[in-house]
């Protein structure tokens, strides 16, 4: 008997493309009359307005910081109000001729923040050039040394201000939230309740209740002639209710460890803060960095609050240099379309570190 | 005989007001004893031998191991934990650590180790449940069987008296429980003493100096493999018997 012998059926291409862009439109955009219908509407919207943005945006715009020519003008955005009031803006009511030292203390805070979110300069030097900076930036804004006048807190504003807020109050927020967190889960009934009525206070009431008490009720609470100075009341203040908030989302991450890896760190002889330190917080953290990165972007954004108590960071700096001024006050959307780019630029950032740090959280996940 | 290692004098343990899961338990073991403990489940096998390291706690009776009485006094039990590694059904390996890093972690943390002699005693440890090749891997990079086994070797490197036994492989396939048992057959000709919940028949009788039946929270009966295996003396462990080795 003769064995068959092996004949290959050639290859053929496929009857239909799976790949390219114009397979890809018909798979997503046109697959049926339904989404057809929805791509096509949602062309046409874009095509009706998009053309109006641009020419308000761009087309029609004036550029130049001319209050008179933006209303003779009239269709237009009017991209001159920026131009115009950009360092009262950027900078609050931080006096005119001084304003280098904001500019160079945002510029060093914005610098370390970078750098101490980069793997490279995780190095013992990390925390000292942390320090020198924080004292650079407040001898630079505060002054009353080395030939710089003093310019009083109250005067600080602007992005330094917001970016000062948010950096400290998340950097201080985050180490009180663990504590809670695992306060929260303590077999020690006092220490739980306790970390229970933290929790439960600061998140009964709005942040912005929060800073009104921490600017005109505390004072009053203080003896005759102690004064603390208003922002760092109301830095602590920003603190403890981001760390509420901060300590809920890391509980979060704690109940989801097994006993198991507890139970086995306890026959490995680690004590609880070890157990806590090595096993618990690095698994717990890893699952929850979306959430934090949530509150770390809330906090940045809820730093606009505290115009309340006359204190003008970006948002509040905004209003200050608009309403003034009876030339340029209609063009508060353009002004508001330039800080919301800064704040977009800064919070895009931020999800988009945090979408790293996740990445190199999960690699011991990967097989 | 010789001076016991681990003595139950008369323990109870209760989980809340009703649940008796551990009744007048008495036993003793000796040092370098190998023991497997066996009964149906939510028979107290597990519960008694976590009773050992106090993962859980007992609510009456004396608890002796390697001279020590296990109270609420933390520093009893700190001293009985370096005297026990325990293996869990589960692994509980940490996955976010490699797997040499597992095994340093307590040397270096608890025992205050130098990093570099502790990496060496665990490569020696991962040879020996022959393992080593994957000490830069994660756990769940791991076969089950790979994971016990190094869940054992983390366990061998404190060095431990006793170790504890908690259904090694209850949670592995089939093809993977003969690695596990080989590795826990070479231990146990080397002295350590070893107490093992666990339902494999042909370990117990390979290796076991005594099997110890446990049903409702009471010992029913315990012997030499031999003996218990042939001439059950309880109905009830004659039952049980009938039903894991009659098919």
């Amino acid at each position: 008997m003769t064995a068959k012998t092996f004949e290959p059926i050639a290859p053929r291409p496929a009857p239909v493309r799976t790949d390219g862009p114009v397979a890809w439109a018909k798979q997503n955009l046109f697959a049926d009359w339904k989404t057809s219908a929805g791509t096509l509407m949602i062309l046409g919207l874009l095509l009706w307005w998009a053309p109006q943005f641009f020419n308000w945006a761009v087309v029609n715009a004036m550029w130049r910081p001319d209050a008179e020519a933006c209303r003779a003008d009239g269709i237009g955005a009017c991209w001159g109000v920026v131009a115009e009031k950009y360092r009262l803006i950027i900078f609050g009511r931080y006096p005119f001729d001084e304003q280098w030292r904001p500019l160079v203390a945002t510029c060093l805070m914005v610098g370390l923040l970078v750098i101490s979110c980069i793997r490279y300069c995780w190095k013992p030097w990390l925390p000292v050039v942390c320090v020198a900076v924080l004292a650079a930036f407040f001898t630079l804004m505060y002054g009353d040394t080395m030939g710089l006048t003093k310019v009083e807190t109250d005067r600080w504003g602007g992005l330094p201000l917001t970016i000062l807020l948010a950096s400290l109050s998340i950097v201080m927020a985050f180490p009180i939230a663990l504590v809670v967190a695992l306060g929260r889960r303590s077999n020690l009934p006092a220490i739980r309740s306790f970390c229970t009525i933290y929790v439960e206070l600061i998140r009964g009431v709005p942040l912005i209740s929060v800073l009104f008490m921490a600017s005109f009720m505390f004072p009053l609470f203080m003896p005759q002639g102690l004064t603390i100075d208003v922002l760092i009341r109301v830095l602590v203040g920003i603190t403890l209710f981001a760390a509420a908030y901060m300590a809920e989302v890391i509980r979060g991450g704690l109940q989801a460890i097994p006993k198991g890896q507890i139970e086995a760190a306890a026959t490995l002889g680690l004590s609880y803060w070890q157990t806590q330190f090595k096993i618990v917080l690095p698994q717990a953290l890893a699952m929850v960095v979306p959430g934090i990165m949530n509150n770390f972007i809330a906090i940045f954004k809820d730093t606009s609050l505290v115009t309340i108590v006359s204190l003008y960071e970006l948002t509040g700096a905004l209003g200050l240099a608009l309403n003034s001024d009876a030339d340029w006050r209609p063009y508060k959307i353009e002004g508001y379309l330039f800080i919301a780019m800064i704040y977009f630029g800064f919070c895009f950032a931020m999800s988009r570190y945090s979408l790293w740090v996740e990445k190199q959280v999960n690699k011991s996940k990967l097989r | 005989m010789t001076e016991p290692i681990i003595t139950f004098e008369k323990v109870n343990k209760w989980y809340g007001n009703n649940f008796h899961v551990l009744r007048d338990i008495d036993l003793s073991v000796a040092k370098g004893e190998r023991i497997v403990v066996c009964g149906p489940s939510g028979s107290g096998k597990s519960t008694m031998i976590r009773c050992i390291n106090r993962l859980e706690e007992h609510q009456q009776g004396r608890l002796v191991v390697d001279g020590t009485e296990l109270t609420d006094d933390v520093k009893a039990i700190d001293q009985v934990r370096k005297e026990v590694g325990m293996v869990f059904q589960q692994f509980n390996l940490f996955p976010h650590l490699t797997v040499l890093e597992n095994l340093t972690l307590s040397p270096i943390w608890v025992g205050k180790m130098p990093k570099k002699e502790a990496e060496e005693r665990a490569m020696a440890q991962l040879k020996r449940v022959r393992i080593a090749e994957q000490a830069g891997k994660y756990p769940l990079q791991l076969s089950g069987g790979q994971q016990q086994r190094v869940a054992i070797a983390r366990a061998l490197c404190l060095k431990p008296k006793i170790m504890l036994f908690d259904e090694p492989t209850s949670a592995l396939d089939p093809e993977m429980i003969k690695e596990v048992l080989d590795v826990m057959v070479e231990m146990a000709s080397q002295g350590i003493t070893m107490i093992c919940v666990t339902h494999e028949m042909g370990f117990a009788k390979a290796v076991a100096d005594r099997v110890i039946f446990m049903d409702q929270g009471q010992i029913v009966e315990q012997n030499t493999p031999h003996e218990f295996f042939n001439h059950p003396q309880n109905e009830r462990s004659r039952d049980f018997l009938s039903k894991i080795l009659g098919h």
